[in-house]
């Protein structure tokens, strides 16, 4: 058993006082930068029964964690919002094309984030941002696919993400998405693994509880991506999926597969009514 | 009071003390609880503390226990274990540990002393499927003994 476990993993990068329990989301509120103010707490929509109220994984962070994402000076994961940035702009693939050539600039995004996943009538399935942007440099840039959750990848969503921040989260469950929903619903209350743990079980049953050093939160996805004080890097909505399921001592899901895309729809609509919040900081 | 309780186990095992260890699929529950030792041999409470902290035990990712306060991070998902030999018997200690759905119906508590019926089971923490080899329980009969003869040791009274 090389690799620790979500439980003990983090026991030695954290400083609590032993015993001491941290409980619930905290009171803080949070603005970025001075002028977006973020939603990091609301009632819960009609379709996630068993909460009432919402809230960012934001406010289960410390006061220290915290902090990084008040201002983007601060906050390491604009970092790759700055990379993308670049990426946007180059000229890549057999079309000679870069994303602003179609797209313009990047706040012509503004909004995407928010109602990702999304049905897309034209494939016939409801698609994640990564396959938005792979579809686009394989079928109209002729470049070459980026890894599902590499770093190009997570930057460019990354760079997505930012021009909505402070939008609230709206997920679209109904119409041709419902059976993909479904699905994700389904996953989210299995249990896996030889420890046997859903989902719900540490982020619903759970959430506000110390789990080892680990303060639960409800495992939102609205501050996607995040980065992690832990690894050092940006981390995607899949990668962070995997890490989750591998801690219940399961066989994963693949980034990118048709299970992961239908969790994300899923846990996306969990956090209707949240606001955008990524790149955010976590530990 | 200690010494009593060892005494109590040490009894117990010496009744299957020529009996290999219960497989897990053979293990009987009655009411949730398990009355014979699944190892025959005496649990070591210094080596159940251990487990209660470490490896696939790490019970106190989820339970606070007073006795071992000298460890960081007690968990808060389970109820805190100070006294729970007041609360349970030897056998129903072991039955909770060995497999504590059966006890409580639905627990989020993982069942220790188990081998099937699990979806996607994987091998160990690395992500990847489980294969077709022989799955170990968490813990061994020995280890789940141990485990016990620490929890035996949680008295208030
Ligand atoms: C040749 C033109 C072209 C290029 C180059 C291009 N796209 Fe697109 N992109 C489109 C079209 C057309 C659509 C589908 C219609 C729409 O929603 O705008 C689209 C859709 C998208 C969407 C989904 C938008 C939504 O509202 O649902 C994203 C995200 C996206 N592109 C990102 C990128 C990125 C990132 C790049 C560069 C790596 C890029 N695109 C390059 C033309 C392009
Ligand atoms: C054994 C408990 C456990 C289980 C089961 C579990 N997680 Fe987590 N998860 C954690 C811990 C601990 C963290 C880090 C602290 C936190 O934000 O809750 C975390 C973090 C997350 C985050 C990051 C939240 C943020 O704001 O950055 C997401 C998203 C997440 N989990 C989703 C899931 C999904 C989806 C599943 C089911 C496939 C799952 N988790 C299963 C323990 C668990
Ligand atoms: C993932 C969290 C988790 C882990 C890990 C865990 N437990 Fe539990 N445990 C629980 C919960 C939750 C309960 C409450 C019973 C229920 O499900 O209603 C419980 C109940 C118990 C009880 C009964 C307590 C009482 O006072 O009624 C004992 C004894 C116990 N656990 C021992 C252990 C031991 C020993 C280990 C490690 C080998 C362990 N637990 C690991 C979650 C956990």
């Amino acid at each position: 058993m090389k690799k620790t476990t979500a439980f003990i993993g983090s026991a030695a990068a954290l400083v609590l006082v032993p015993g001491l329990a941290l409980s619930d989301p905290d009171e803080d509120s949070l603005t970025i930068n001075g002028d977006i103010p973020i939603v990091t707490q609301t009632d819960a929509p009609a379709h996630t029964e068993n909460l009432s109220e919402i809230y960012s994984g934001w406010r289960f962070r410390s006061d220290e964690t915290q902090a990084f994402q008040m201002d983007d000076f601060d906050n390491p994961g604009m970092i790759g919002v700055e990379n993308a940035a670049v990426d946007w702009e180059t000229v890549d693939g057999s079309a000679g094309k870069s994303c602003a050539n179609c797209h313009g600039a990047p706040e012509e995004m503004a909004g995407v984030r928010a109602v990702y996943p999304k049905w897309n009538e034209e494939m016939g399935k409801v698609t994640t941002l990564e396959m938005e942007v792979n579809n686009c440099r394989e079928t109209r840039m002729g470049a070459k696919t980026w890894k599902y959750t590499g770093g190009d990848m997570t930057d460019m969503v990354a760079l997505i993400s930012s021009v909505s921040r402070g939008m609230p989260v709206n997920v679209e469950i109904n119409g041709p998405a419902k059976e993909t929903w479904e699905q994700g619903k389904e996953l989210y209350y299995t249990r896996t693994g030889q420890l046997e743990l859903s989902c719900a079980n540490c982020h619903e049953d759970s959430y506000g509880m110390m789990i080892r050093a680990d303060h639960l939160s409800q495992g939102q996805i609205n501050g996607f991506p995040t980065y992690r004080l832990k690894n050092t890097k940006l981390n995607s909505v899949h990668a962070r999926f995997k890490g989750c399921v591998r801690d219940t001592r399961a066989q994963t899901y693949k980034p990118g597969s048709p299970e992961f895309i239908a969790l994300e729809l899923y846990v996306a609509s969990r956090g209707n009514g949240l606001s955008v919040e990524g790149p955010s900081v976590r530990n | 009071m200690k010494h009593a309780l060892i005494g109590l186990t040490a009894m117990l095992a010496a009744s299957t003390a020529t009996a290999e260890s219960v497989k897990p699929t053979d293990v009987v529950f009655v009411d949730g609880a398990v009355e014979v030792s699944l190892s025959g041999v005496v649990g070591d409470p210094a080596s159940g503390a251990e487990i209660m902290n470490k490896g696939a035990g790490n019970c106190i990712a989820c339970h606070q226990v007073s006795a071992l306060s000298h460890l960081a991070f007690h968990g808060e998902i389970g109820p805190p274990l100070d006294g729970v030999a007041d609360r349970w018997s030897v056998a129903e200690l072991r039955g909770i540990v060995a497999n504590a759905k059966v006890m409580f119906e639905g627990s989020l508590m993982p069942s220790f002393y188990k081998t099937e019926g699990f979806v996607r089971l994987g091998d160990a923490y690395t992500g990847e499927a489980h294969g077709d080899g022989d799955v170990q329980p968490l813990l061994s009969a020995q280890q789940i003994e141990d485990v016990v003869a620490f929890l035996v040791t949680l008295k208030e009274e």
